[in-house]
């Protein structure tokens, strides 16, 4: 499966972005705070449309495509939100079919199954007949990739998937991503930690300190001096063998 | 409680309905005899002879309409209300509060005062319920705050100036006639109504509840939140406007034939959430039986405990206000 992106432009919060997402990768989407890389996800999920240029699922126009039919390829974990009601984690894992039902349908037990599947790949099977706005953080942020993986899609796209959790629960998502990547997902997720990308050895998506966009594998366009310029911190990037992969800290003050 | 089902609950519970309207039937100031109103049906059906020809008028044509009325009416207001709660995702939102209930007075009023019959009245009703919950939604997007609290302090807004406008009208209307049907939508009651308003309100009842439930999995949907139903491929505008239509129809038929009447759509939704969860596809089918019941007992205290006629909106305000504050106090951690 091959699908590219190419925009021009979002509010003129961006411009000339031009990338693609293949199956089985991961991109990490990277820029200082208010530089639109949630903007840029929400224009891949449909949420925004971009002022300029278009998308293309699978070289077919997301434009000309219906809100279902975009759904079916694509699903979005959002930032961890609290519904105002009680759900069962399963009633609300089950909604995942919703883009393969019609107006009037509901779940019947086939999508349940494959809600059920999806909890058990998460691991998460004790969590099922709980209530989602009583479950923890982490556990909630695990229910919505359950979710996210049940609806089926060939990309799956993240905000912020470690904002407000703890270090733990961190890094057990991007090993969730890593795995769903493994197993032939597109993912693409927005985060405000470099380190992560050095840990996931995946492709970037970056804005700069200026709003320039530049796309490739994290070696060649996270260097000291870009980070450094793009944070405005004093970042240092060090390759240790004994964990087999490079990190990036900060010196002291 | 706890071992039934959630079919067997609802069976429990619209059997419990049933009954109720059987007691309700029989007690009432002619006579509180059930068997006479026993007597009564089998002789409208003539299967006894001699029958108490006073008594049958008085079932068939003012306790049953009344009875009919209180139970749809009950069963609009609270189902309406759960709907609301909702698609907005707001459990403190009602008819009431989103100024659907006074939008529809003031078409009611109008309808008065144009001097149009009931079908009229309906009409002007709807349309003014549906304008005031579109402006009730509209103020927190144009100041850009979607919280649950600007939502109801919209509906305030939009609450008070509607109940200036029906005070223009009562001020403009002719005192011996239009005033005191106007006073009269304001107050509450099912009394009056007749079997002709049955019939004007049950295909719009029975529609509008067959279709939400049926959409009540969709609802459960549109209660995560506009970016979650977006991206699980539902188109939010035309779901969510259907779901309004409906909605507001069916608040508008019932303060069309009943005036307002508080609480109830608020405190319902409340109860059926207590009882069965928050699943709408569960949750609809009980808060429409939970609300024809708390109606009709409303209804039937309000029409038998003492030798006047007590005006629904005072019962409702003091079995629904305590009963509320009591709802709140059981689910405190969760309002924020």
């Amino acid at each position: 499966m091959e699908v590219g992106y190419a925009y021009k432009g979002y509010k003129k919060l961006f411009e000339n972005v031009s990338f693609s997402i293949k199956a089985g990768e991961i991109i990490c989407i990277l820029g200082p705070n208010g530089i639109g890389k949630t903007t840029l996800l929400n224009c891949i999920a449909n949420l925004a449309v971009p002022t300029e240029g278009d998308i293309f699922i699978e070289g077919q126009n997301m434009n000309n495509m219906s809100p279902q039919e975009v759904a079916r390829v694509i699903s979005f974990v959002p930032q961890t939100i609290i519904p105002s009601f009680d759900y069962k984690v399963i009633d609300y894992v089950v909604t995942s079919c919703a883009p393969r039902l019609g107006i009037f349908e509901r779940p019947k037990e086939e999508h349940y199954k494959v809600a059920e599947q999806a909890i058990e790949r998460m691991k998460i099977s004790h969590l099922k007949e709980k209530e989602y706005t009583k479950i923890s953080g982490g556990e909630r942020q695990q229910v919505s990739i359950a979710r996210a993986i049940a609806q089926q899609p060939k990309i799956i796209l993240m905000d912020e998937p470690t904002a407000h959790l703890d270090y733990g629960n961190q890094v057990k998502v991007l090993k969730i991503i890593k795995d769903m990547a493994k197993s032939g997902y597109g993912v693409a997720f927005t985060t405000h930690s470099p380190d992560q990308a050095l840990l996931l050895k995946c492709k970037v998506a970056v804005f700069n300190e200026k709003g320039k966009f530049f796309f490739g594998d994290y070696k060649e366009i996270l260097t000291e001096e870009f980070l450094r310029s793009m944070y405005g911190v004093d970042i240092h990037l060090y390759d240790i063998d004994d964990i087999d992969r490079s990190v990036c800290i900060i010196s002291r003050f | 409680m706890k071992k039934l089902s959630n079919r067997q609950q609802l069976l429990l519970s619209a059997i419990a309905l049933i009954m109720l309207m059987l007691f309700s039937l029989s007690i009432g100031r002619y006579s509180n005899n059930p068997l006479d109103a026993i007597r009564a049906i089998l002789g409208r059906f003539d299967v006894i002879k001699q029958p108490d020809i006073a008594m049958e008028n008085i079932i068939f044509h003012v306790r049953l309409p009344r009875i009919f009325g209180a139970v749809y009416v009950g069963a609009m207001l609270s189902l309406s209300g759960a709907v609301y709660q909702g698609i907005f995702k707001n459990p403190l939102v009602s008819p009431d509060i989103l100024g659907v209930s006074s939008g529809a007075s003031v078409g009611a009023a109008i309808s008065i005062l144009l001097g149009y019959g009931l079908i009229g009245r309906q009409i002007f009703a709807f349309i003014f319920g549906l304008l005031a919950v579109l402006l009730t939604t509209t103020i927190p997007k144009v100041f850009r705050n979607s919280s649950n609290m600007m939502m109801v302090l919209s509906g305030i807004i939009v609450g008070g100036f509607l109940s200036s406008v029906l005070a223009i009208m009562k001020f403009l209307a002719e005192e011996q006639t239009e005033l005191s049907s106007i006073v009269f939508w304001q107050m509450g009651s099912v009394a009056s109504i007749k079997g002709k308003e049955i019939i004007a309100i049950s295909p719009i009842f029975m529609i509008c509840s067959i279709l939400l439930i049926l959409l009540a999995w969709r609802i459960n949907i549109l209660s995560f939140g506009e970016v979650e139903a977006k991206t699980l491929g539902i188109n939010v505008k035309k779901t969510r406007g259907i779901i309004i239509i409906l909605t507001s129809l069916m608040t508008a038929s019932a303060v069309s034939i009943s005036g307002t009447i508080g609480w109830i759509g608020l405190i319902i939704p409340h109860l059926g959430r207590l009882t069965i969860g928050s699943d709408h596809t569960k949750l609809l089918p009980t808060t429409i039986i939970f609300g024809a019941i708390f109606m009709l007992i409303i209804d039937t205290l309000a029409r038998t405990l003492t030798s006047l006629e007590i005006p629904l909106s005072i019962l409702t305000g003091f079995v629904g206000a305590p009963t509320y504050a009591y709802l709140l106090y059981r689910q405190r951690t969760n309002v924020s």
